[in-house]
């Protein structure tokens, strides 16, 4: 097995930061110490974080069905690039996964191109058609943990009910694209002031809230897990908040989107930032920076939604909506958490969302060697992707936090 | 000038600019032969991504009258229909040698992405909901011309403002020359959120009736009616130009509709055909405005480029 | 920046050419036409001239002839002045007024601009400066002063209803 030492870096133990080295033998940590000899190749980490290889459980690699805006070899090359070590690949491909098969076919790609862990999530419904449930049962044996319409929220109550029941006793995740349907018809972006200046159609943050807080009442009913996607309101925040005081089994997560920008930047009208949910408010910005911070949001996940520039290239209102984020997103993260809290948020918190046991451990002798190497102080300009597509709003800018090497059980996926 | 597109950030002198220019071409149009040289040899192409016979018609008389050549697109006929981009439609028009595009779509920002696209100048003659500059313009020049200013007046726009660029690019015009302007409107026809706008609302058009202008949008019947509103005849009660609406008006006040009308619901047809409903003039100065346009973006050296 | 004439110049040039396009024309049904900027109030001035000579109203009128012009991208149009024609100019003596007559494409414009108005029985053109250098077969009736010129120069011609004096001054350009 090969071996890398990682020198003068900043290590992130599970009795927080010191300066050591680190010594990685195949897939597993094998000391953390200033005394240790070095062994295999030897990496400099000067002014960077060692820490736990970053967890994304909302991606979209598009395979299989739709491969001419990524493939699971293209969306494991951008993962690795931004410093991801296991991915949670939503189901909404052509076709979808929603049958043990597919969810197979997906573990197998991701085994095959072994940059990054790659798992699926499997489809609530049917084709995510919405009448009828996926083969859960199948999609359980073959290892899928998460479940998710994404793309749409399950609209009847019903059936997500029959779902919740379902994986509740076995642990299973619902994961809730929470957007209403007829709140949300002929909208493009956030319904409020700047929507109302162009005209354009708007979604309302409560298309959002009133699913959320439905759910949380099928959550109350049925004690299934739930996992809030995207929250991009100050309402959604409120609703997780309560119902994790009150005990209730919910998770969330924030895109880096929807910290960073609000809906102004839709006065462009360019397709770049056209994404569901939608860039919301300044205020709401604030509340889900705020709860990202304080944990009521206890994870970031990027959404990456690549589409060919073709595609994108289009008025705003006939834009497919999403965009990438896997290589941006800890530089847009970072600035905005201490960081202990950011490998929480990061690594830590969606690892163990997720039920990836060999992800998001803090760094010490015997961890599985899935790791990050962070440096928060270099500014780079965003000018090319691994992905295949380059739909993000970040392009051309300037960010500050670098991913200097990202090691896969053992192997270094990118330097 | 590069393009013509919004009114929400055009200044006060570029927007009387545009108007005195308008006043000429009025002139130029009631000549024997209306129709003047000055852009002879240019080639403005029509872009209407969505159905429209009027305003597609008043930018080629205007072109026209500019001695300009003019091509049309209509979107039934194109390849559009093949499956071709929207881009490359406005490439290929392009390399046809178009020197000017005017562009009407249903998507808002479409004429911008097209500016982007083809780099020529862009007209916008309506944008989704949007935008529809010259409607503002030629809305501006007719009441200029009957009151000599906008300053100081009382304007009411009254109708489904929340799904009209008439409103979204009369409102800025009309403010940034000084005038007051109300918004009539049930809420379900009202925008989510007014901040920013420099606008009162009222929800009758009773409130608005000592005005200066009566500006009634149409109401699309097309749509049934039934999806903004739960009842045409209820509308009519409340913010319908009635008779007995008008009698109610200042001797000197007017009543402007971008058309085309529907008589009986946002206005009767006796107010109408009554002289002091300016229909049709404006209808008139719209082709002067948008030949005011096509001057300003093909008739001068482009500074910025 | 020599001056080639001052108001007393101006004046009795005008005076002269006021005689002879009564002279030439004997008393005919004349129209007097100026053409945008500086054309207008000489034309003004012709008319009530002539109207002192003959005892009567001398109908005046306005062109603008930018949008006639043949170089449209050269010359930038920042506005547009008013066209006024008090009468029709169908069947009439024209009597085309401007300041300067130089390369003759203004008046060519003018011409154009002029026919789209109708057809006139004759067109007369009266300048208060020709300073040479035509391009275009274009010669004046009624001439206040010929001013040989180099292309270099600029001739500037103010008058009072616009910059506050009567004066003809010869600038170097370069």
């Amino acid at each position: 097995m090969s071996e890398i030492t990682l020198i003068n870096g900043t290590v992130l133990t599970p009795d927080g930061a010191v300066s050591a080295d680190v010594v990685i033998d195949g897939d597993t940590v094998a000391a953390v110490g200033s005394d240790g000899e070095r062994r295999g190749e030897v990496l400099d980490c000067a002014g960077a974080y060692v820490g736990p290889g970053f967890v994304d459980v909302h991606v979209h690699f598009r395979e299989p069905g739709l491969e001419w805006k990524e493939d699971i070899a293209s969306g494991s090359a951008a993962a690795a690039a931004g410093g991801f070590t296991a991915v949670v690949t939503m189901p909404n491909t052509d076709p979808a996964i929603d049958s043990g098969h597919l969810a197979r076919y997906i573990l197998d790609r991701g085994r095959e191109v072994g940059f990054v862990e790659v798992v699926p999530a499997g489809a609530i419904t049917l084709g995510r058609a919405g009448s009828a449930l996926a083969h859960l049962d199948e999609l359980w044996n073959a290892g899928v943990r998460i479940f998710s319409d994404d793309g749409d929220a399950v609209a009847d109550a019903g059936l997500l009910r029959m779902a919740m029941e379902y994986l509740a006793d076995r642990g299973g995740v619902i994961a809730e694209h929470a957007e209403d349907a007829g709140l949300t018809r002929d909208g493009h972006m956030h319904e409020g002031s700047v929507s109302s200046r162009l005209g354009m159609g708007g979604m309302p943050a409560l298309a959002e809230e009133t699913i959320v807080a439905r759910d949380l009442r099928l959550v109350e009913l049925t004690g299934c897990r739930y996992h809030v996607q995207h929250v991009s309101t100050a309402g959604t925040v409120e609703l997780v908040r309560r119902a994790k005081a009150a005990g209730m089994p919910v998770t969330a997560e924030a895109t880096p989107h929807h910290l960073t920008l609000d809906h102004r930047a839709v006065e462009s009208m360019d397709p770049a930032y056209k994404m569901y949910p939608p860039l919301r408010t300044p205020d709401d910005l604030e509340a889900v920076r705020e709860a990202l911070r304080d944990g009521v949001i206890d994870l970031v996940a990027t959404d990456h939604a690549p589409h060919a520039a073709h595609e994108k290239d289009v008025p705003f209102e006939h834009a497919p909506r999403g965009i990438i984020g896997l290589e941006t997103a800890a530089a847009l993260v970072a600035p905005l958490l201490d960081t202990q809290t950011l490998f929480d948020r990061l690594s830590v918190a969606p690892a163990r969302l997720a039920g990836l046991e060999r992800h998001g451990w803090w760094i010490e002798p015997g961890a599985p060697a899935n790791l990050v190497v962070f440096d928060p102080d270099t500014s780079w300009t965003v000018q090319r992707f691994r992905s295949k597509s380059e739909n993000s709003p970040y392009l051309g800018s300037e960010l500050t936090g670098a991913v200097r090497y990202t090691i896969f059980e053992g192997a270094v996926t990118h330097r | 000038m590069k393009h013509f597109l919004s009114t929400e950030t055009i200044s006060k002198p570029d927007l009387e600019s545009l108007l005195d220019l308008g006043d000429r071409f009025v002139e130029v149009l009631a000549r024997p032969i209306p129709k003047v040289p000055a852009l002879r040899g240019k080639t403005v192409a029509m872009l209407f991504f969505e159905p429209s016979t009027r305003t597609r018609m008043s930018f080629e008389r205007a072109a026209k009258a500019l001695s300009a050549d003019t091509m049309s697109f209509s979107p039934g006929t194109s390849s559009l229909s093949k499956g071709e981009s929207l881009k490359d439609t406005a490439l290929t028009i392009k390399a046809m040698g178009a020197d000017a595009l005017v562009v009407r779509h249903k998507a808002t920002g479409t004429p911008w992405r097209v500016a982007d696209w083809t780099g020529l100048p862009v007209l916008n003659a309506g944008d989704g909901a949007h935008q529809h500059p010259t409607q503002a313009l030629l809305d501006s020049l007719t009441i200029r011309r009957h009151f000599g200013t906008l300053d100081g007046l009382r304007i009411a726009i009254v109708g489904d403002i929340r799904h009209s660029r008439v409103a979204r690019s009369d409102i800025w015009a009309f403010t940034t020359l000084g005038a007051d302007v109300t918004l009539v409107a049930p809420r379900t026809l009202l925008p989510v959120d007014l901040e920013g706008w420099p606008v009162k609302t009222v929800d009758t058009i009773d409130d608005v009736l000592d005005g200066d202008v009566i500006y009634l949008l149409r109401i699309q019947t097309e749509r049934g009616g039934a999806s903004v509103l739960p009842s045409l005849a209820e509308y009519v009660e409340r913010f319908g130009m009635t008779n007995e609406r008008f009698d109610r008006l200042p001797e000197d006040s007017i009543v402007m509709h971008p058309g085309p009308m529907n008589r009986g619901v946002e206005i009767s047809a006796a107010v109408a055909d009554h002289p002091r409903a300016l229909v049709e003039e404006q209808v008139a100065n719209g082709v002067a405005v948008r030949m005011a346009v096509l001057l300003r973006l093909l008739g001068e050296e482009d500074v910025d480029v | 920046m020599p001056r080639v004439m001052d108001a007393g110049d101006v004046a009795r040039a005008l005076r002269r050419m006021a005689h002879e396009i009564v002279e030439r024309n004997k008393g005919g049904d004349v129209v007097l036409v100026g053409i945008q900027t500086r054309g207008v109030p000489l034309a003004e001035r012709l008319a009530r001239l002539i109207g002192e000579i003959e005892g009567r109203d001398v109908p005046v009128g306005a062109l603008d002839i930018g949008l006639y012009r043949d170089d449209l991208a050269a010359h930038p149009m920042k506005e547009l002045a008013e066209t006024t024609l008090p009468v029709d100019v169908g069947g009439r003596v024209v009597v085309l007024v401007d300041d300067v007559l130089y390369t003759g494409r203004t008046i060519r414009a003018a011409l154009d601009a002029l026919t789209d108005f109708g057809r006139p029985a004759a067109v007369q053109l009266a300048v208060l400066v020709d300073r040479g250098h035509r391009q275009l077969p274009i010669r004046p009736d009624f001439v206040g002063k010929n001013l040989p010129t180099a292309a270099h120069e600029r001739v500037r011609v103010s008058v009072s209803e616009i910059d506050g004096t009567d004066e003809v001054a010869i600038e170097d350009a370069t």
